[in-house]
């Protein structure tokens, strides 16, 4: 290596520097504008901020805590929370605005602060920033810095072609390796938790899947929810409306992730953690009226608590709607008796084909038991009053689809349907009846013709993009925004449904009133017409003096909300006579009447 | 004579950051010298055990805060051993300009900051200019000026733009052409010739018993760095040199440094004509708040400004790593090198030891 020489004169060389432009600025009279991406103090849209505490959970210097709002009433899919940052602490990584779920939350250029008071480091990061009206535009989150993955697994289908003709379950359910990928997007901020009308530890739940500890997820399910297996399938997932990851990509597939657990957890482990829940404690014994998702839960909750309990029920099959309405493509029994084994397993005695009112007098039921909670749903179908209803040939849909259900079970005959159907409904029901109708048809004509009529928009209908989606699939046809008019029958045969254009569907009040514009009809030609607007409650097992005495909001009983007591303090009530609509709804009433009624029957000791 | 014990801290202005040397002296002459770590002591082993595999990105670079940047590579160097997570080329390639630019920052620093113990304080002025230049693009590319937090497992963390590569390039320039300057007011001056000439010795015994790496370790005639000997990001498709010397004394050290800042520009050079276009990040899967990194063990190394760095990561499958052992490049000559290499020079080369041998204090504390 050459190394240089020594040079008298080359320190000198430097003197020509003292003529150039000095490279240093003069903070800070003169200030010095960050770089684009620079990650400076913090700002937050409150609006888009939803609390979810995710950039808090990521943060390395635990500079992020999560402050109550005061005053602030947040709506649903919202927390009452935001991010308060510690200044002190904070190392300006931005990886909370990588994580940030909403997107809400962003780095300015600012970076000078001074104050002598310590306690104003601790900053809420709003709109403004720190030193307001500076300028805010820094470091933003993009797709390669992105620390969410917003895409969610697919769930894999029968193809509309295999399942045509067929009542077999259709959703495959999750892989191991598919339910971890999934498992592993959940931020576990427990907004889902929030809308969970049964406050199911969704997070929780899902964590076991991505520590492969199932028998942990089962203990979790049980926690809140005695069905699983049912929900898993045919929840109506609302908890996937709020998820936090659908306000920059696809919600978390809450409801798969929860029937992957129960379908993969091993069965003695299962066992064990279902029959281990069990106490002696509770003295007393409970009549519970009903056997569906309500009277269920009530019913496995009392017994944990350890009560005598006996469900009283009038089908041959335990279930309610799940077992008699919901087609088996979507709900195979399987996973039906699965959920109700258990239940039966820890002691609840359920007395089928008993129907209270017939078999047995309600005045019995109360005689034997402390208490008596009722669950008896909304299993009768409401009949539409329209021309030409009360043709045999109009069927509606709870006197349908119990009898498919039966056919598919092999026990009936096959239910009959015409070779063109309209339905008259847009909701879930209504599909389940056009896919049943349509499977039937392909057994019977092997082709499809079935229109579903809405009064709904396209945009507004009610049924969920699920069954819209595969119901299209499977040859369905929707007709949105018209109402039924007419069913048109000639020669005692009917003929088509004559339906008007519904212009609104609530009056000025903000009633339900449905409009229709008489002057633009349609004619939706069938021999055959299907009602599904909606189910009713039957009383006609409550003695008189009882029902006089019961509280009644249109067709549902009021109770007290917090003790689930009707006016009559023994008699408690829940599901869809109460509350609805559906079977998470029915689980979280029973599990809150079950706990009512423990502190019911303590406090009359 | 009888001697006398000297605390050589960090208010001496030839000491390198937050780091003392317990001196005992007889006149000028060293008799015992030894290090006394401690001050900057955090534990960053021990917390990166109670961090998200992510998290850990926001701590690690405070463990050399001149060269952060060799930090972040490393860790995420060992994590995609472990994972088998593929780094995309065009990432690979950011890196290598990050890590580049950070050894001229340092070598730079260095041999400004020789300007401190020699009184020659026009050289760290200028010096700190061409860092801060460094600096300058680092902010541009990454946010930040000193802890950048880039490079992640999978790749960095955000691509850059034709200005950004034009703004690199203008700045490269810009240093070279002072580079001449700093050989002169540096390299030919007689005053540094007669300070640092034969001054801390070290021999190449010494260098390899100690375990020293880097240019101290080169310029006692071993070439070895880890670039070419262990290739590792596209160093293998570069074309530069590693420049070695014979003799060992503090002058060649620092020489070395000015000859090692040219290669790195000649490097970042290729890499702004070569870099392939596509994408720059390869994630891990879920969400950053569940990463899991498989079961195993592996060591991420790389050839920092003061030699081999690197850290040796022990995954059990978790969220969190089991245990992350450091190797800091200048532990050597930090704290053996200390105490069995200075005694026996004079007291006011005790400062040109640390930094011609390259002695980051954070990283021998860690
Ligand atoms: C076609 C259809 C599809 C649906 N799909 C879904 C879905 O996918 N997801 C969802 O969450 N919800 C769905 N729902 C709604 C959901 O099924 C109900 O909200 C839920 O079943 C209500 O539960 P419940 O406990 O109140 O009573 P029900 O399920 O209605 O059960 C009431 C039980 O009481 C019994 N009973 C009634 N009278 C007596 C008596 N006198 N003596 C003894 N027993 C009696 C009945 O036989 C029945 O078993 C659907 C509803 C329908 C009609
Ligand atoms: S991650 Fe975003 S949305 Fe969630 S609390 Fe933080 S700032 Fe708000
Ligand atoms: S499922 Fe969605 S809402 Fe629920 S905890 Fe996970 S990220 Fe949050």
């Amino acid at each position: 290596m050459d190394k240089p020489k020594s040079n008298f004169f080359a320190p000198f060389k430097g003197i020509k520097y003292m003529i150039q432009k000095p490279v240093t600025i003069r903070v800070p009279e003169e200030e010095r504008e960050a770089q684009k991406r620079y990650r400076g103090f913090h700002t937050n849209d409150w609006e888009e901020c939803i609390g979810c505490g995710t950039c808090a959970d990521i943060c390395p210097t635990d500079a992020i805590n999560m402050e109550k709002v005061p005053d602030y009433d947040a709506p649903e899919g919202e927390k009452d929370e935001r991010p308060v940052i510690d200044y002190g602490r904070c190392c300006f990584c931005g990886f909370c605005v990588d994580i940030c779920t909403t997107g809400s939350l962003k780095m300015s250029k600012d970076y000078i602060y001074m104050d002598e008071d310590a306690d104003t480091f601790l900053y809420i990061p709003d709109e403004e920033g720190l030193n307001k009206n500076y300028p805010k535009e820094g470091y933003e989150r993009n797709e390669d810095t992105d620390l969410l993955d917003l895409e969610r697994i697919a769930m894999r289908y029968t193809k509309s072609k295999k399942r045509k003709d067929s009542f077999l379950e259709y959703v495959k359910g999750f892989s191991k390796e598919e339910a971890k990928r999934e498992a592993a997007r959940c931020v576990e901020c427990g907004i889902c938790t929030d809308r969970c009308p049964a406050h199911m530890d969704i997070p929780e739940y899902i964590n076991t899947i991505w520590d492969d500890n199932l028998e942990e997820g089962v203990e979790w399910m049980y926690e809140t929810n005695p069905l699983p297996n049912i929900c898993g399938r045919v929840c109506t997932h609302k908890c996937e409306d709020v998820c936090t990851i659908s306000h920059r990509g696809e919600p978390i597939a809450i409801r798969w992730l929860k029937r992957y657990i129960v379908d993969n957890a091993p069965e003695d482990v299962y066992e064990e953690v279902v029959l281990s829940n069990v106490s002696k404690e509770g003295e007393g014994s409970i009549a519970i009226i009903g056997a569906g998702p309500a009277g269920l839960s009530a019913a496995y909750y009392l017994r944990t608590i350890g009560y005598d309990v006996d469900i009283y029920e009038k089908e041959e099959l335990a279930g309610g709607v799940m077992r008699y309405g919901i087609p088996r493509y979507r709900l195979p029994d399987e996973a039906i008796d699965k959920d109700i084994l258990f239940i039966e397993k820890i002691g609840v005695n359920i007395h089928r084909n008993t129907k209270v009112g017939k078999d047995i007098k309600f005045s019995k039921l109360r005689e034997k038991h402390d208490v008596v909670f009722i669950s008896t749903g909304f299993m009768e179908p409401r009949h539409l009053k329209i021309k030409g209803s009360d043709h045999p040939d109009v069927v509606a849909a709870m006197d349908f689809l119990p009898k498919v259900r039966d056919f598919v079970r092999d026990k009936k005959q096959m239910p009959e349907v015409a070779e063109k159907v309209v339905v008259i409904g847009g909701g879930d029901v209504a599909y389940d009846v056009g896919r049943s109708v349509a499977r039937l048809q392909n057994i019977k004509y092997g082709k499809v013709d079935v229109t579903l009529t809405a009064l709904e928009k396209k945009e507004d209908l009610p049924a969920g993009e699920d069954e819209i989606q595969e119901g299209k699939e499977e040859g369905l046809e929707i007709y949105p925004a018209s109402g039924p008019v007419e069913i048109i029958i000639e020669n005692d045969e009917i003929k088509g449904l004559k339906t008007a254009e519904c212009i609104a569907l609530f009056d000025d009040k903000g009633n339900f009133n449905p409009k229709l514009n008489k002057d633009n009809t349609e004619i939706h030609e069938a021999s055959q017409v299907f009602i599904s607007i909606g189910q009713a409650p039957n009383y006609d097992y409550l003695p008189d003096n009882i029902k006089e005495e019961l509280e009644f909001k249109g067709p549902q009983i009021k109770i007290n909300e917090k003790t689930h007591q009707t006016s009559m303090d023994w008699l408690f009530a829940g599901g869809d006579i109460v509350n609805g609509p559906d079977i998470i709804n029915g689980v979280a009433d029973g599990h809150n009447a079950a706990k009512a009624i423990d502190d019911y029957i303590r406090s009359n000791k | 004579m009888k001697e006398v014990k000297l605390f050589h801290g960090p208010n001496h202005p030839g000491m390198h950051g937050n780091f003392s040397v317990h001196l005992t002296v007889d006149g000028d002459t060293v008799k015992k010298a030894k290090p006394n770590p401690g001050m900057l002591h955090r534990g960053f082993e021990k917390l990166m055990e109670r961090r998200l595999w992510m998290s850990n990105i926001a701590l690690i670079p405070r463990v050399c805060v001149p060269e952060p940047d060799i930090n972040e590579t490393v860790y995420s160097m060992a994590v995609e051993k472990i994972e088998e997570l593929e780094v995309p080329e065009r990432a690979k390639y950011l890196r290598v300009i990050i890590l580049e630019l950070a050894r001229i920052a340092v070598h730079m620093m260095s041999i400004g900051g020789i300007g401190g113990p020699t009184g020659v304080y026009t050289a760290p002025n200028w010096a700190l200019n061409e860092r801060d230049m460094i600096l300058d693009i680092f902010e541009k590319i990454t946010g930040h000026r000193i802890y950048h937090m880039y490079i992640v497992p999978g790749g960095v963390r955000q691509d850059i733009n034709e200005e950004i590569l034009e703004f690199i390039e203008n700045t490269i320039n810009d240093i070279e052409s002072r580079l001449k300057d700093y050989y002169e007011i540096i390299f030919e001056s007689p005053i540094i010739h007669k300070r640092l000439k034969g001054t801390a010795p070290l021999t190449k015994e010494q260098a390899l018993d100690w375990g020293v790496t880097g240019p101290g370790l080169r310029s006692t005639g071993v070439k070895y760095d880890v670039r070419k000997k262990f290739p590792y990001l596209v160093y293998d498709k570069l074309d530069f040199d590693i420049p070695i010397a014979e003799e060992s004394d503090a002058y060649t050290r620092l020489y070395l440094k000015y000859l090692e800042v040219k290669q790195s520009i000649k490097i970042i050079r290729q890499v702004l004509s070569d870099i392939p276009k596509g994408k720059v990040r390869n994630k891990l899967m879920g969400t950053a708040l569940k990463w899991k990194i498989k079961e195993g063990e592996a060591y991420g190394k790389v050839e920092s400004s003061r030699g081999e760095f690197g850290y040796y990561i022990v995954s059990t499958g978790g969220r969190y790593p089991y245990r992350i052992q450091v190797r800091g490049a200048s532990y050597p000559q930090g704290l053996y090198g200390i105490e069995a290499g200075l005694p026996g020079t004079r007291l006011e080369d005790v400062s040109i030891w640390l930094d011609t041998m390259g002695v980051c204090s954070p990283e021998v504390d860690r």
